[in-house]
């Protein structure tokens, strides 16, 4: 830097620290500016604590910490390149019916009991850590959360589109934690993609590894959508994939990535040619580097950015049309998986805040007896419900094969609006309480402000 | 297997009932509302037309009187679940009041009066009532959400009841051939005596004092009505005529109250097929004046017009789709007095928020009697407020959610 970009960058701070570029310090705040240097330097050597800062792994530096990809099993080419297995799509008969399947019901116990016994005491935990806990993840593996939309005759568990089923495992999931939920989620929605929109080739090749027919632990993986950007339109990538002899090169930065440093294999969206669509890339490609995205909440996910520099993929890494169709379709499902979450995250919510306000006394009796409370928590379960109700019929929509567009899209704003305003109710309901971490309401108010604009992640 | 579309077997009846909303009422609605308390002589030919499908058994529950609990010819379909009368009628008054709101509530021999008789008239009374248009009078000069102190009295003389009071309010009161009034049997018992009668307007000591003028639904007669020495036979009381003070007792103002399980989607899909209505024309002016809403783009990608009519819709969805919901609990004999107080009120507040939405959206082409956008903001805030105002709504849920008692959550 020379020393009049230097005295520029002393006179105008922007771009760092949360400050637009219009700010200027005047001479009062370069001298303010000095001092704290000053101080941070002195504060941080008196307390001998240096060292210990710069060793702290991954989570703590929103500066980036910066590391390869996991370095990732071989996945060995198998199979053809025709045609992969599909699934039927669901087909109700015309009733208009609210009761899950049997095999719903069940599924949805298990997945809830986990949430309940394993996932929810381990929340608090996994957040300041941004870490999930390996015998977690494994649990979530033994449910078998990643071969929910994975065929049967692949190995899987589904006989016909699972975007309904898999809507009622993310809500009942996040019921235990969302950030804990799009870990354990997370390698389900790229076995989802390959499931559902794979070739024979990529069928063959990357889901023995998600069913656990080769023997070795199931990969972590992720679905990498979002992008660093005010206003992010996921339909225009800046990431852009081109064409290459027998293959296409990848360059671009995604965000929101979770389990980034463990993931085995990504599936990332990126332009070709005008058009949006997905690529299969394993961890261990040349020219890939994660960094550390630690972020208001969803902590647990190991929220990443996934810096492309000229990956080369080979043929095989295309997943689905070129046209932007199954791109947009991938967008939709997910985005839709957030919102299950959120419907999941605001239960739990209304469910910790009922015994609160009955327990909670102030002048002489429970809080709940005042209307202006109890409202409160009567609107949490209207706009809950609503939220629920919206979800479900994109869902069931999609799982039917009918178009989605505009369920998907309202059930995104009503999620990201009723699921923030539902965080912020509960936090208020505790009031001081509801503001420290001995209480999980802060982490779901952190939790929900990421629906509505997250993409990728997660998918049902 | 979970699925939130309106069901297959009533498409006709929804597509029917389109078409009577756009052909039948959109025609007269401005008429109706500029000449309030005129009566919609058109109704007469719609309202024999409905009564043929009736007997022909193809109207699936059109309009009010078609609220019941689940009946036995809907049989369970696939996967055991019920499509069936109460479905059936938040469909078609949705459909109806996307063509005007006043005019369904003006339709003869479907008043609220009717849901109350469909809910809780043994059979005997169900027969004799039939074809009777029938209006509802809880509300008094002093009561109003608090139907449990209401002051209108009913004393047993013989074999009638002798009944005296004032009610207010009383939806197609001047046009309707009975009312079904609630009264008190004894004042110091609370509500476990309040009962409900049906009382023709032809009794002696019945007199229509006045109507209302009213801000919207101005071709719905509203009406003010005096009870003086009012004598009706004693089978003229709908339900149980035991005071049961014992705590928890289902009989009397708790299975008067019941009514209002069935009615509460009604109303909730009044405020649904009216903000629609709203949001239709408001989708299309926008598209004229060159907004398309675009549903995978970020909301906030798009123009402020675009990102507020995507709010606006999607609270609408979820009215929309709580209403069902509770239509549907009812079809299956599942207690859904929270889902129908959870639709009313959402309904009620979206309704208002749309309708007022659109108007602010479109400018002086909602403001202006040139169209209707601006009459439907006015209809849909009565649908906050009847059957059981916002705050009454969520007064029950709370009171639900809570395990609170009313005298605990006042």
């Amino acid at each position: 830097m020379s020393f009049i970009d230097a005295a520029r960058s002393a006179f105008a701070p922007g771009g760092r620290n949360g400050l637009a570029r219009s700010e200027r310090r005047d001479p009062i705040g370069l001298m303010v500016a000095a001092l704290n240097k000053l101080a941070q330097a002195e504060v941080v050597d008196r307390l001998g604590i240096r060292r210990s800062t710069e060793q702290t792994v991954f989570r703590v530096t929103s500066a980036g910490f910066r590391t390869l990809g996991a370095t990732s099993r071989a996945f060995t080419r198998s199979g053809e390149k025709g045609a992969g297995t599909r699934v039927p799509h669901a087909d109700p008969a015309g009733v208009f019916d609210l009761t899950p399947s049997e095999d719903q019901r069940m599924l949805v116990g298990v997945v809830s009991e986990f949430a309940a016994e394993v996932v929810r005491p381990a929340a608090a935990e996994a957040n300041e850590a941004c870490l999930a806990p390996d015998d977690l993840l494994e649990a979530g593996l033994e449910i078998g959360l990643p071969l929910l939309g994975v065929p049967e005759e692949l190995g899987g568990v589904s006989e016909e589109r699972s975007e309904m089923t898999g809507t009622l495992v993310h809500e009942a999931l996040a019921h235990g934690d969302l950030g804990l939920a799009v870990a354990a989620l997370a390698p389900g929605a790229v076995a989802t993609a390959i499931g559902r929109w794979g070739n024979g080739e990529q069928q063959a090749t990357y889901l023995p590894h998600f069913t656990g027919s080769t023997g070795e632990q199931v990969p972590a993986a992720a679905l990498a959508l979002t992008e660093p950007s005010p206003l992010f339109d996921p339909r225009r990538p800046r990431t852009t994939a081109v064409r290459t002899g027998d293959g296409y090169l990848l360059s671009g930065v995604k965000s929101m990535v979770p389990r980034g440093p463990h993931a085995e294999l990504f599936v990332v969206g990126a332009d070709l040619e005008g058009s949006p669509a997905l690529f299969l890339v394993e961890s261990r490609t040349e020219g890939i580097a994660i960094e550390a995205e630690p972020s208001m909440g969803v902590r647990a996910a190991t929220l990443s950015r996934l810096v492309l520099n000229d990956v080369e993929v080979g043929s095989i890494a295309l997943l689905g049309e070129a046209d932007g169709s199954t791109y947009l379709e991938a967008v939709r499902a997910s985005r839709l998986a957030w919102c299950a979450l959120a419907v999941g995250t605001g239960q739990a919510v209304l469910d910790y805040v009922t015994p609160y306000v009955k327990e909670r006394t102030a002048f002489g009796e429970p809080i709940a007896h005042r209307q202006s409370v109890a409202f409160m928590v009567a609107n949490i379960a209207i706009e809950l419900q609503a939220m629920r109700l919206v979800t479900y019929r994109a869902a069931s929509r999609l799982a039917q094969g009918k178009g989605a567009a505009r369920e998907v899209g309202l059930a995104r704003r009503i999620c990201a609006e009723k699921g923030m305003q539902i965080g912020l109710d509960g936090v208020q309901l505790l009031g001081g309480h509801g503001f420290v971490k001995e209480h999980p309401v802060e982490r779901w108010y952190r939790d929900l402000r990421a629906t509505g604009l997250m993409e990728g992640g997660v998918m049902v | 297997m979970i699925n939130l579309e309106a069901p297959k077997k009533f498409r006709p009846l929804i597509g029917n009932a389109h078409q009577v909303a756009m052909n039948m009422l959109r025609p007269i609605s401005r008429k109706y509302d500029e000449q309030e308390h005129a009566y919609p002589k058109e109704l007469d030919m719609l309202a024999a037309m409905i009564d043929g499908l009736n007997e022909s058994g193809q109207s699936q529950g059109a309009g009010a009187s078609g609220v019941r609990a689940a009946r036995d010819e809907d049989s369970p379909g696939l996967g055991g679940t019920r499509n069936g009368t109460n479905l059936a009628s938040v469909l078609s008054i949705m459909e109806m009041c996307w063509g005007d709101v006043g005019l369904l509530l003006s339709m003869p021999r479907q008043g609220l009066g009717n849901s109350a008789i469909a809910s809780v008239a043994n059979d005997e009374q169900a027969a004799r009532f039939r074809g009777v248009w029938a209006g509802m009078a809880i509300t008094e000069p002093e009561v109003g959400s608090d139907s449990a102190g209401i002051r209108t009295t009913a004393v047993r003389d013989g074999d009638e009841y002798v009944i005296n009071g004032e009610k207010i309010y009383v939806t197609a009161g001047d046009r309707c051939d009975a009312v079904v009034v609630w009264a008190t049997l004894d004042k110091s018992l609370g509500r476990a005596a309040i009962k409900s009668f049906v009382v023709p307007k032809d009794t002696p000591g019945l007199t229509v004092e006045r109507l209302e003028h009213k801000l919207g639904i101005r071709s719905s007669d509203t009406a003010a009505i005096r009870f003086e020495d009012c004598r009706v036979p004693a089978e003229n009381l709908l339900g149980s005529p035991d005071v049961d003070t014992a705590p928890g007792s289902g009989q009397g103002f708790a299975g008067a109250m019941a009514t209002f399980d069935n009615t509460r989607p009604l109303v909730a899909a009044m405020a649904v097929g009216c903000a629609r209505a709203s949001l239709d024309l408001t989708r299309e002016l926008l598209e004229q004046a060159g907004v398309e809403i675009d549903y995978d783009a970020p909301t906030y990608g798009q123009s402020a017009a675009a990102a507020r009519f995507l709010q606006l819709e999607s609270d609408w969805e979820g009215a929309y789709l709580l209403t069902l919901e509770s239509a549907w609990m009812a079809d299956n004999r599942e207690p859904n007095s929270t889902q129908a107080s959870m639709a009313k009120a959402k309904a009620g507040r979206v309704g208002s928020d749309v309708t007022l939405g659109c108007v602010e959206l479109c400018g002086s082409v909602g403001y202006s009697e040139h169209d209707l956008l601006e009459k439907w903001a006015r209809d849909s805030k009565i649908l906050d407020i009847f059957e059981g105002t916002q705050q009454i709504q969520q007064l029950i849920i709370a009171r639900r959610i809570l395990g609170l008692s009313s005298t605990e959550l006042k």
